[in-house]
């Protein structure tokens, strides 16, 4: 399936001069906490840049038009660019404001270019001057296509192609400016070199969003994914009682419904790309919605995405009465989320190996929900001299604090290789020489008599002592009060097994590690 | 269960080990050394994948550092007490390999249902201990320590052999350093056809 993308470029200063009636050639631009979120060509020749100051903004440029950034002005005004692309095309799916996506039509003469030809006329007809369009084997291609297209034209990404188209883009296409920078700082400049990096380290170091686009520009985008149809159980809906008439009360009611929803998806490990949102008037039926839209996501919906489609579509329906998603002119009683396409979240979010970071954090808080917080741990390594000194224990979820640098010299550690049972808390044991006489380490750190036998668990057996090593002597908190003298020895029984025991001052052994 | 289905899709396995066990994806291995239990964690764990511990409180995270698990990607569950089989049944669902030591006697019913679960998920378990089927149980026997002698030197490497046992099949039997003198861990090495030594 071929996939179309309509991109109006600054929609949020085009819809802002819209709104005013003003001519779309006039420098302008749309300004969020006192910093330029968007600004037309007309601005930008001025100097005008994204994330400006609104002083610096207007010193360049004195006669610019300020605007406050408003979403619901965004969204109120595309549906009249939504409704002239349905007349040509059915079923278009919003992306956002500013961006659809349609089924790229198969049988029109001249193809694809002459198709998207028409289009940008019929926008131009409605005042939408600065049309682009892409046409690609799936969204995300489609999407970066149709930015890259020049004014009132199209770029089409031939079928088989996208793989090819991707890896000579920029990292600048991300969207998220922390990974753009580290990429760049890396000397990653194209998604083509970023695709040659390693799955899980792209995902380890970069999040879920660029090992996402990893995967893409690796050419899994490119392949259809095995859609279902998602069983009914998985919709949700919201009953206000009274009806509410205010779009952002209303998307308030529903962010614990779209959450139930994302989570009764998770629960069968699936996400959804596609819903369809329907609100239901007072009095209406049930069958018979006043408002219902379907949303496509070039991702998929997290909770946050569909209260904000909800929003949106609510404001086209409030205010417009020619917005294609229906028309709403009494109070709202009822809000219906139904997912329409689902994938199975491992296509979206894992290659071969292991999880979504997602999916990770979802079956662990379901252990931390069985045992508690503090139950799941992660170990991390530290200085130390003793085994259970080097390693910490830190809970999921926590950064870690207090870690004895790893890297500086321990006078006293035991060398390599290290245990691999390491005893959390140690184990009282006995060592004794000839005759029975417990073995002891002396002020100078020399050992008083010749170990023959040890028994290194409480209730355990006697072995006799076939090799050992040590002292490594140190004391241990000397700098406090009730300094520990400790001295370390290695222990290997007759049957070959090794231990890591320690002497403790004034005569008692334990049992630290062993070398299992 | 048939080769080829997805569940029993090889995972990447300590090369040390190769020859002795593979690790499959849906499968069972038990094993009777702490040693032994890092190494198979080890594999998928280099490879990117997660790792998860239950019910191991005296995990040697240096250790397993050597062997090549990945911290990062690992979580522990020290003392998940009666809950354990639930537990990593939740783990199973999260990692590529769970090394559980079973906090108490399963029920072969119990463990099929795990075992399904597994293959669900595309996931191995790794048991410290006894469990009722598995396609290979692992043992270590004749540890023979180097480099220490009385009260001078520290333990430098270590011989092993290994004995895979699968089903009724007669045990496969491996030397291993774990570790050589360089702290690596590999096969003692094979007999060595002249031809390749010639090349090298």
């Amino acid at each position: 399936m071929r996939v179309m993308v309509v991109w109006c470029p600054d929609w949020p200063v085009v819809a802002a001069l819209a709104d005013e009636g003003q001519p779309t050639h006039l420098p302008a631009a749309v300004f969020h906490a006192n910093l330029v979120q968007a600004g037309n060509a007309a601005a930008r020749a001025l100097g005008v840049r994204r994330g400006m100051r609104r002083r610096d903004a207007q010193s360049r440029c004195p006669e610019l038009k300020v605007y406050a950034a408003t979403p619901e002005r965004d969204a109120r005004t595309f549906e009249t660019v939504l409704a002239a692309v349905e007349e040509q095309h059915p079923g278009v799916a919003p992306l956002r404001p500013g961006m659809a996506a349609l089924r790229a039509p198969k049988r029109v003469s001249g193809g694809e270019p002459a198709a998207a030809a028409l289009l940008a006329e019929r926008l131009v007809g409605l005042g939408v001057w600065d049309s682009r369009v892409g046409v690609a084997d799936e969204l995300f291609t489609a999407e970066q296509a149709a930015r890259r297209a020049p004014e009132q034209d199209c770029h089409v990404v031939a079928p088989g192609k996208s793989v090819a188209f991707l890896r000579e883009l920029p990292v600048e296409v991300i969207e998220d400016l922390d990974a753009i920078s580290l990429l760049k700082r890396l000397g990653i400049r194209s998604l083509g070199e970023l695709a040659d990096l390693p799955a899980a380290a792209v995902r380890d170091r970069f999040g879920s969003k660029v090992a996402w686009v990893h995967r893409v520009v690796g050419g899994a985008g490119a392949v259809p994914l095995a859609t279902r149809t998602p069983p009914p159980e998985l919709a949700r809906h919201v009953d206000f009682e009274p009806p509410l008439e205010n779009a952002e009360t209303i998307s308030f009611s529903v962010r614990q419904t779209a959450d139930r929803v994302v989570a009764g998806l998770a629960a069968q490990q699936l996400v959804c790309t596609e819903v369809r949102i329907e609100a239901f008037c007072e009095g209406s039926s049930y069958d018979d919605p006043a408002s219902s839209r379907d949303w496509l996501h070039p991702r998929w919906f997290t909770a946050a995405d569909l209260v904000d489609r909800l929003h949106w579509q609510l404001q086209g329906a409030m205010r417009n009465g020619q917005s294609r998603g229906g028309e709403i002119r009494s109070p709202v009683s009822r809000v219906l989320f139904t997912p329409v396409t689902v994938v199975p979240d491992a296509v979206h979010a894992d290659g071969l190996w292991g999880g979504t970071d997602e999916r990770v954090q979802r079956g662990i808080a379901r252990v931390q929900g069985m045992l508690g917080h503090e139950a799941v741990v992660v170990p991390v390594l530290q200085g130390g001299r003793g085994p259970a000194a080097r390693q910490a224990l830190v809970p999921w979820g926590e950064r870690p604090t207090g870690l004895r640098p790893a890297g500086h010299p321990w006078p006293g550690s035991i060398p390599p290789p290290a245990p691999a049972r390491v005893f959390a808390s140690p184990w009282p044991a006995e060592v004794v020489g000839p005759g029975g006489r417990p073995v002891a380490v002396d002020e100078r750190g020399a050992v008083l008599g010749e170990p023959t036998r040890f028994r290194p668990e409480p209730r355990g057996g006697w072995h006799p002592v076939a090799s050992w090593a040590g002292p490594w002597a140190v004391e241990e908190l000397w700098w406090e009060q009730g300094t520990r003298r400790v001295a370390r020895f290695q222990m290997v029984g007759v049957d070959g097994r090794a231990w890591l025991m320690t002497w403790e001052a004034p005569g008692s052994w334990w049992t630290e590690a062993a070398y299992d | 269960m048939q080769d080829g289905t997805p569940s029993s899709m090889p995972l990447a396995t300590h090369p040390a080990l190769a020859g002795l066990v593979q690790l499959r994806a849906g499968a069972s291995y038990s094993t009777d050394s702490a040693t032994l239990a890092l190494a198979l964690l080890a594999g998928p764990s280099r490879a990117g994948g997660w790792c998860a511990a239950v019910g191991v409180a005296d995990f040697g995270a240096e250790a397993a550092v050597a062997l090549g698990v990945d911290l990062d990607r690992t979580v522990l569950v020290p003392d998940p007490g009666e809950q354990w089989l639930e537990v990593t049944a939740a783990l199973v669902d999260v990692a590529t390999v769970v090394l559980v030591r079973p906090g108490g006697r399963v029920a072969p019913s119990a463990a099929e249902k795990l075992s399904a679960r597994l293959r669900k998920r595309g996931a191995a378990l790794v048991v410290w201990g006894e469990w009722p089927r598995c396609e290979a149980r692992l043992t270590a026997t004749e540890p023979a320590w180097s480099g220490v002698g009385n009260g001078h030197g520290h333990l430098r490497a270590r011989r092993l052999v290994v004995e895979a046992r699968r089903g009724t099949a007669p045990p496969r039997r491996g030397a291993l350093w774990f570790p050589a003198e360089d702290q690596s861990y590999r096969a003692v090495e094979p007999v060595v056809t002249p031809a390749v030594e010639g090349v090298a």
